[in-house]
């Protein structure tokens, strides 16, 4: 009963914020965009049309029509991931071809390097917050304040310095080596190719995820079912694993989520960095460019990907915790 | 004596008046005076606050020199005759970059710019995000819900991105990346700012002054806002912490000004000059020391005055 309509809710939230933010795109890309993306197609594109042939390419991308009309086909398209032709990057290739490929070199790494963050970021915090003020709390407090202080360039860049351009362990940049192997070799050469920016952005999110779970247990540690639980008796293992831990979790499950937008920013600075050709890399490029059909592709993917992780976020929070369900 | 303790009306301390000379405006600032001086006693309390003033001291020594210092031993079109690309010197102490210029005097410039860019980004972070979060706070549910929903959106948003479009499509100056920065990161305060005014607006005191015929206005301007100050002021301190980063990360995709180049456009350009693979790795460490530093010393300054201002944590 609650259940269903708290997902219900949930649900129409996640379709309200995403048409919110698909207005915003269509603000954005239809009506104040610069430039006329016909013209600019044509002109990348190499191709010699004259002004009727330009104006049957605007129909068939449905720019002749008024305004609302154009917000209502516009709607369908995103949702339904059309996003049109590259306009300069390359005009001969529809945007969602250059996409899809990009989009699951870019998932594997977000999506491992989030998890390994999490992991070790939510194990440390607890070790942390229990043992307050000790040594590992006091090391991992200091490395997390500068690894939250330092932008995740240059966290690349440190380890491009030591560990590829003097060190010679990883390559410096790319996703594979030039010339591409085959079997199991090709395998290990793509995880050689991903260890750096893995590392990179692994570290650069350890420090959030460390210092949230930490102040969450601290809080939990100081409720009074904590110290009944003590006074009862219970062993200290057992109030950290049953009491305290699975109540100071739902904070941060929250603040996962909502760091992952911040999680998709520092990816695109990271691929630069890389030079590894997934979205983020792409965005810069389109950006560089001027591309705006593959801008707002990456721009409507990346809000999606984030309103996901979130509604994913509130699930989790709500199975773990029924008084969520029930309210 | 003490059968009756009800009825016997309390002892009356007598109240140690204020010598009669002062007038209330003077009063209100000896009142202002001594909350300051309390704070400031909390505040060097925590030596992590105190580090973090330290190094914002040191840097923004540094910006205010940038300015006054002689402009011309700064202008990269004209000291381009030191040797290029060369580690740090004597003469030159934190090396040359590929034009000969130095790279102190390139990053003493980038603090005024970046910092400037901090600080009022983050001022018009604050400003939206306190404006918002009252009005969502304070009015009836519909504006509520309305204002939330919109801050959740933004809250969400990979703000990178939204700032990558906006600035494909206004261009890149000084003052495009400072609003869009300011446009992207209000949220948070905002949802912070909305709970405070929920929490506070329940109060007595509220409701005693809305009974004497207090306006909304009045209401809002003389007994919430002050309540909401010092939260506020502890958020936009972190704020400024996220704005210079952000900004680092604009200008290190490029967006950065071209004719104020903060430390992330310096960092830009040593990238895109292959300064890695050159192994000149002086062209990058002083921008990218400066970046942590400051972001770092705005932090822990954050982190101690909310330790002070947010009683729930102070508990601890």
């Amino acid at each position: 009963m609650g259940t269903a309509k708290y997902l219900l809710g949930k649900l129409g939230q996640l379709f309200i914020t995403l048409i919110l933010v698909l207005s915003l795109a269509f603000l954005l890309f239809r009506v104040w965009q610069p430039g006329d993306p016909v013209a600019t197609w044509a002109k990348a594109s190499g191709a010699k049309l004259n002004a009727e042939q330009l104006d049957q390419i605007r129909h068939e991308w449905g720019l002749d029509v008024p305004l609302p009309r154009q917000y209502v086909s516009y709607m369908g398209q995103m949702l339904t991931f059309n996003f049109g032709t590259s306009t300069i990057l390359n005009p001969q290739e529809s945007v969602s071809s250059m996409f899809w490929s990009r989009m699951a070199k870019s998932a594997i790494l977000i999506v491992t390097s989030t998890f390994a963050a999490i992991a070790i970021g939510v194990l440390l915090g607890i070790y942390g917050g229990w043992k307050r003020q000790g040594k590992v709390d006091q090391a991992s407090m200091s490395s997390s304040m500068i690894l939250y202080a330092m932008p995740e360039f240059v966290l690349g860049m440190i380890f491009i310095l030591i560990f590829a351009a003097t060190l010679h362990w990883f390559p410096v940049s790319l996703y594979e080596s030039p010339i591409p192997k085959t079997g199991l070799s090709h395998w290990t050469d793509v995880i050689n190719h991903m260890a750096l920016p893995w590392l990179t952005l692994t570290l650069a999110y350890v420090g959030e995820f460390y210092l949230v779970m930490r102040s969450s247990l601290l809080d939990v540690l100081g409720e009074e079912y904590i110290a009944l639980a003590r006074a009862k008796g219970v062993r200290e293992k057992y109030v950290l694993r049953k009491h305290a831990v699975p109540n100071a979790l739902l904070p941060t499950i929250t603040l996962v989520a909502l760091s992952f937008g911040f999680i998709l920013s520092g990816v695109i600075t990271v691929e630069l960095v890389f030079s590894y050709p997934g979205v983020g890399k792409l965005s810069v490029d389109a950006l560089r460019q001027r591309d705006f059909a593959v801008l707002q592709a990456t721009f409507v993917i990346s809000v999606i990907a984030v309103l996901l992780a979130n509604f994913i976020a509130d699930l989790t929070y709500a199975y773990l915790d029924p008084r969520v369900r029930r309210a | 004596m003490k059968t009756e303790p009800a009825i016997t009306a309390p002892e009356v301390q007598t109240p140690v008046l204020p010598p009669t000379k002062l007038t209330p405006r003077q009063l209100r600032r000896a009142r202002h005076r001594r909350t300051l001086g309390r704070f400031w006693q909390q505040f060097r309390q925590s030596k992590m606050g105190m580090i973090g003033l330290a190094i914002l001291i040191f840097y923004a020594g540094v910006a205010i020199f940038s300015i006054f210092a002689n402009k011309g031993a700064l202008d990269p079109t004209i000291t381009t005759n030191g040797p290029r690309l060369a580690g740090p010197s004597l003469h030159y102490p934190l090396g040359t970059q590929i034009d000969g210029i130095s790279v102190l005097s390139l990053t003493i410039e980038g603090a005024r710019i970046s910092l400037f860019v901090g600080l009022s980004a983050a001022l018009i972070s604050m400003l939206l995000g306190t404006l918002i979060g009252m009005w969502a706070g304070y009015k009836s549910s519909v504006h509520d819900a309305i204002l939330m929903r919109i801050t959740d959106v933004f809250l969400v948003l990979p703000w990178l991105a939204l700032a990558i479009v906006l600035a494909a499509m206004f261009g890149q100056n000084f003052w495009i990346i400072i609003i869009i920065i300011g446009l992207t990161s209000w949220a948070g305060t905002a949802r912070l700012v909305r709970a405070q005014v929920l929490s506070v607006k329940e109060r007595t005191y509220i409701e005693r002054s809305r009974a004497l015929g207090a306006s909304d206005a009045h209401v809002v301007l003389k007994h919430i806002t002050p309540n909401l100050m010092p939260i506020i002021f502890a958020n936009t301190i972190l704020t400024i912490a996220i704005a210079i980063l952000s900004e680092s990360q604009l200008s290190f995709l490029g967006l950065g000004d071209p004719n104020a180049k903060s430390w992330g456009t310096l960092i830009e350009e040593a990238f895109n000059h292959g300064a890695l693979t050159l192994h000149a790795w002086w062209w990058l460490m002083a921008p990218s020391i400066s970046i942590v530093l400051v972001v770092l010393g705005f932090t822990m300054v954050g982190f101690a005055m909310d330790e002070i201002v947010n009683p729930r944590i102070r508990e601890r």
